[in-house]
């Protein structure tokens, strides 16, 4: 097949992925909001690819939050990263996987300050050591975890039970794709596909059935900048900044958006849900919002995993428009239940943003 | 070469973030933080890159370096390879060290941020955590959110968390030694100095606002500090 203009550029960049014995490093935001995700995260890379992924108990935040809110200085930061690596070390895996992109690129961040500054790196072994007697080595190879199921892409496609495609016409689902910032942008070489061209998600819809939108402000932050969501007042900046992108891609009617951070869905959800209770704007058809999902929920959509139990009833813009769509089947009397089936109540419906209860 | 740069100069990320910027106004076509707030990072590499300490201590003490949202779309773009945003976290630590941050509105925000994120990976291991979400301090997380933490453990059972458990998981509690472990760290690289710092440079401008500072999230500095905003940040 020929590769031609913006195909022709993702081709250019390549990373390699491991294959298998992965360290598996949680996020303090897909946990909190997102647990789910992380669940069907394990789920097929044990049960459906049959890898070893190895979820240790000790790791804590890298506390790139804190970092990137400039309250926790680099030297501690590369220190706490030190013993996630120390931890991997110890349990002799070489294969870090990281759940969180803020993570990764801080990770990549210190490994290429480390490279260019084998004093930093030398003063971080020195920290560690005194603070827990721990030694560690570098990883041999550092993925995001939307890397890991971008290259098992295509085994993913073939065990499906779902394709992203209409149902009705057949035709490919429309998808917004959101990369978060860090994935890529400071270090471009790092990501599939680069900065400006990202096919980690891409190549995931593309397999999946879907068609990728083009959309002006594709590459725009959804807005967390950090202090500008965690201090209240400064939340103007992060809503303007996902407002920015609804704008820009309602024209090109997405079906459902897709990420790859912890944070950018949470934001891309909730904030959908603020301007239509502050503007009565909805960005969807009828009433609906565009339904936002990260690629672990739309990996195990595909798979055949019930919505409800991969988490799709946490998110403030109903998934059931693009279940429908799709024809996946699902109980709607159960997306509020707990997990023996107990009734929980259900949220209040917002003004404005269509609500589905059963 | 002022005192001011020199420290600056000192800092790894300064050393990788700007090399002899050509002033061509990439980094600020492409920032968020540039649309929506009266912020240039082209002027604050210009600034830095004079290397004249007054011009760099009034930017230490201003709302400008506060704006950025380190997203580091400026580091992809820029045609020298600088990183504007990488600049604003050395200026903003060196601010930070100097106690120079809480002369302005968005800098004084980081005992807020101390008091939370900060405070909260000491305590939970995480920088977030659901028990610390309250929707009262967080009404964009909806109804939904609401939900959610008002069944908090039968809901993170169905999502497979390990919520407040032992052993490996979401949400798992984690065990005493390893808090310890990240409290020496803390100790030993500096973050529980700067943690202090920003205690006691916001203590003094507290006592200057008649503001009590107490202890945690429920005081006056904290809410004026969370909440505050003059509305001349952002343009018209």
């Amino acid at each position: 097949m020929k590769h031609e203009g913006k195909k022709l550029v993702w081709q250019e960049y390549q990373k390699e992925i491991a294959d298998d014995h992965f360290f598996y490093a949680r996020s303090c935001i897909r946990q909190t909001f997102f647990p789910g995700s992380e669940k069907v995260f394990t789920k097929i890379l044990k049960d459906e690819l049959g890898k070893d992924v190895y979820d240790s108990e000790h790791h804590t935040s890298c506390t790139g939050i804190g970092y990137h809110a400039d309250a926790v200085p680099f030297e501690t930061t590369m220190t706490v990263v030190a013993r996630q690596f120390a931890l991997m070390t110890e349990a002799g895996y070489e294969n870090y996987a990281a759940s969180c992109i803020t993570s990764f690129g801080l990770y990549t961040e210190i490994l290429e300050t480390w490279h260019h500054f084998p004093e930093v790196e030398a003063k971080a072994r020195e920290f560690l050591f005194k603070a827990t007697g721990r030694e560690f080595k570098i990883p041999k190879n550092l993925a995001h975890a939307s890397d890991i199921i971008y290259k098992f892409r295509h085994e993913i496609a073939e065990k499906a039970k779902y394709r992203l495609v209409d149902k009705n016409t057949g035709k490919p689902l429309r998808v917004v794709e959101h990369i978060g910032c860090h994935y890529s942008k400071m270090f471009p070489h790092k990501g599939v596909g680069g900065a400006e061209y990202p096919y980690v998600l891409t190549g995931m819809i593309e397999a999946w059935g879907g068609e990728v939108i083009d959309y002006p402000e594709r590459r725009h932050c959804c807005g967390f900048g950090f202090r500008q969501y965690i201090v209240q007042a400064n939340r103007g900046y992060s809503i303007a900044c996902s407002k920015k992108k609804f704008d820009s891609m309602e024209p090109y009617e997405p079906d459902m958006i897709i990420t790859n951070c912890p944070g950018c869905p949470m934001f891309l959800d909730r904030w959908q849900y603020a301007l239509s209770e502050m503007e009565g704007k909805t960005y969807g058809k009828n009433g609906n919002g565009i339904p936002v999902f990260t690629y672990e929920e739309v990996a195990g959509l595909v798979l055949g995993y019930d919505p409800w139990e991969i988490g799709l009833q946490v998110h403030q813009v109903p998934a059931e428009p693009l279940l429908d769509k799709i024809g996946i089947e699902y109980d709607p009397g159960s997306k509020f239940k707990g997990p023996n089936g107990e009734d929980l109540g259900h949220p209040e419906a917002p003004s404005y943003l269509k609500f589905y209860k059963e | 070469m002022g005192k001011l740069y020199d420290k600056l100069a000192e800092d790894v990320r300064f050393v990788e973030s700007l090399k002899a910027c050509i002033n061509c106004g990439t980094c600020t076509a492409i920032c968020p933080a540039a649309e929506f707030y009266n912020y240039e990072p082209r002027v604050i590499a210009t600034t830095v890159q004079s290397q004249d300490d007054s011009k760099i201590e009034e930017l230490l003490k201003s709302e400008t370096i506060w704006y950025c949202g380190e997203c580091m779309s400026c580091k992809t773009r820029c045609p020298r390879g600088n990183a504007p945003g990488l600049l604003i976290i050395a200026l903003r630590s060196l601010s930070q060290d100097l106690g120079y941050f809480t002369a302005s509105e968005k800098g004084r925000q980081q005992l807020a941020i101390k008091r939370t994120i900060g405070e909260w990976i000491l305590k939970y291991g995480y920088c977030v955590n659901p028990d610390l979400l309250n929707p009262r301090l967080h009404p964009e997380q909806g109804p939904v959110w609401e939900w959610e933490r008002d069944n908090i453990e039968p809901v993170m059972e169905k999502l497979g968390a390990n919520y407040h458990g032992d052993g490996p998981g979401a949400l798992r509690r984690m065990s005493d030694d390893d808090l310890e472990e990240i409290r020496r760290i803390f100790d030993i690289t500096g973050g529980t100095e700067r943690f202090d710092k920003i205690e006691k440079f916001s203590e003094t401008k507290a006592e200057e606002m008649h503001l009590e500072l107490g202890h945690d999230i429920d005081s006056e500095y904290f809410d004026y500090v969370y909440t505050t905003n003059n509305s001349k940040h952002t343009k018209s």
